[in-house]
């Protein structure tokens, strides 16, 4: 598929478990900016293998990578040292779970704020307005305003998740990874986060793994579907939808595997 | 079959009640026994004075001031280090089979006899540390190669270490590592995720371990017996090149070496209770930081 505006591209991208199996396998694909492009596919497919490579997430479960993933500005990210991945997580690259982790014993502004530390931010100063900032974006603000020093765990579900979309984009990173962001949320929870990415992908350049069919064709402008480990089919939603041109494709759409 | 059922369930909480009251039955029966029986002995300058020649007048400050200095010691040298360990263990090293090795070593470590311990303490740290001390500096006569309180300290401390490894592991691995990657996807290095999530989620866990070896330590007799802990010093300066009195060692002593046991009787279980009193305050402090620390983190 050919992208004019890409934020980040991957060539042969391949990401390898320890126990030798490949997670994902020689995947190309350019990432258009500024859009939400959903990964769907059926359960083991390599969706949240390859988003967890893109930021080398997976370097925490003995992962080793083939291919390249290249950044706007030319970097690619297998080539960074450690460091500098921090500073690419913390700064470019925001990252969201598929089950909300609020951090522990810490308060809505001080879980929000984590990000800033990294960064070196002082304690104080302009802490406040980013946080404050941070949870507007995330829909947040107005249901947390008067209990921000209240535990970040005392959210709830739907709550805690906005809460980590709001600490994933606080530092403005141009790329944000959602690894299922909805699956353990109830409707109306999902609703507000779906609403929620499609409002940031004005400043953002979104990734989103779902399994949830119908949640692709909601929010996302661009569809990629995954079978085995390997790239089926990359379009439009649209066209994935109503008129995919692989068998595969076709029938996990219509629901014959899953 | 349900009147069995409902039997069952009957006999299972006799069972489970019975044991949980046993416990507490056998810590009340032992500290009613030593209670009675020392307190009459107690008074402050049973405390506070140093004992007699016979060891049946006078008081046990020595033997306080040794254990505390003892425990105290064997804390600055173990936690730090038990910690570290444990953080290498757990946060830093690959899960292969050098770290099962290490594992398996430090376990095999925590259940090894604590007199061996002693013999090792007195073998290591008193004869070949020591020794190389007093060679290195050019002493000619022995000053670190001598029993007393430092050497007791590292023996203890060596006692002490892998129970501390292992609790603290234990506490880290209580944290979920959901919690790591979510740190790692903030753009934190692993210092940091170790810093500001990890161990801030652990310290519970992390003092649950600080208790229990400062416990242990401050019961135990057989490691300091060949490394530092004397018969009778009644004048101890509190230097750690000193020999030292112990309580639990002169519990021993009294329960073993006294020529009258009516009279020494009132003096041991006395001393018993200080040494319980010391042991449970230690304990206590711990729990206290413990249940602060739970209330921060579930406010």
């Amino acid at each position: 598929m050919k992208i004019e505006n890409k934020a980040i591209e991957t060539f042969d991208f391949s990401v390898k478990y320890p126990n030798g199996v490949l997670g994902c396998d020689s995947i190309s694909m350019p990432f258009a900016a500024n859009e939400v492009t959903a990964i769907i596919g059926p359960s083991g497919c390599g969706k949240s293998t390859f988003l967890k490579g893109m930021n080398r997430l997976s370097d925490e479960f003995n992962c080793t990578y083939q291919g390249s993933v290249i950044m706007k500005n030319g970097t690619d990210v297998m080539n960074l040292d450690p460091y500098e991945l921090c500073l690419l997580r913390g700064n470019k690259i925001g990252y969201v779970m598929q089950k909300p982790v609020p951090f522990s014993g810490k308060t809505i502004l001080q879980d929000v704020s984590m990000p800033l530390r990294a960064n070196m931010e002082p304690d104080g100063g302009n802490v406040y307005d980013k946080v404050k900032s941070a949870l507007e974006k995330a829909a947040l603000w107005d249901e947390v305003h008067d209990r921000l020093n209240d535990l970040s765990t005392s959210l709830s579900g739907g709550q805690q998740q906005r809460l980590c979309i709001a600490r994933a984009i606080i530092n403005a990173p141009e790329i944000l990874l959602l690894d299922e962001p909805c699956s353990s949320l109830d409707p109306k929870s999902t609703q507000l986060v779906e609403n929620l990415i499609l409002e940031l992908a004005s400043d953002h350049t979104i990734m989103i793994v779902t399994h949830n069919m119908q949640q692709a064709q909601r929010v996302a402008q661009r569809t990629a579907f995954f079978y085995e480990g390997k790239l089926i089919e990359y379009d439009f939603t649209n066209a994935i939808f109503n008129n995919p041109s692989d068998e595969l494709t076709g029938d996990y759409i219509v629901g014959k595997f899953s | 079959m349900r009147d069995y059922r409902k039997g069952y369930e009957l006999a299972f909480k006799i069972i489970t009640n019975a044991t949980a009251l046993l416990v507490v039955a056998i810590v009340f029966f032992i500290l009613s026994i030593v209670t009675i029986k020392g307190f009459d002995h107690l008074s402050w300058e049973f405390i506070t004075a140093e004992p007699t020649g016979d060891m049946l007048h006078g008081g046990i400050w020595p033997m306080i001031k040794g254990t505390v200095m003892l425990v105290m010691m064997m804390s600055i040298l173990t936690v730090p280090l038990g910690t570290v360990i444990a953080i290498y263990l757990n946060e830093v090293s690959r899960k292969n089979w050098f770290y099962n090795i290490i594992m398996s070593a430090i376990r095999t470590l925590a259940a090894v006899p604590s007199i061996v311990y002693g013999l090792f303490g007195f073998a290591f740290f008193v004869n070949i540390v020591g020794g190389t001390l007093d060679w290195m500096i050019g002493y000619e006569d022995r000053v670190f190669q001598e029993r007393c309180l430092l050497w007791a300290a590292f023996t203890m401390g060596a006692l002490t270490l892998p129970t501390n490894v292992i609790s603290v592991t234990e506490a880290l691995k209580l944290v979920p590592n959901e919690q790591r990657h979510a740190g790692m996807c903030l753009g934190y290095t692993r210092w940091e995720v170790i810093k500001w999530i990890v161990f801030p989620q652990a310290i519970s866990g992390i003092l649950t371990g600080l208790v229990l070896s400062i416990s242990r330590g401050a019961g135990e007799v057989a490691p300091i017996l060949f490394v530092g802990v004397a018969y009778f010093i009644p004048h101890f300066s509190g230097a750690p090149l000193d020999q030292f009195m112990e309580l639990g060692y002169h519990i021993f002593v009294m329960a073993t070496q006294s020529p009258n046991v009516d009279k020494a009787a009132p003096v041991l279980y006395a001393t018993t209770f200080v040494l319980l009193v010391l042991t449970f305050t230690f304990n206590a402090i711990g729990q206290i930081v413990r249940w602060i620390h739970r209330r921060k983190m579930s406010r």
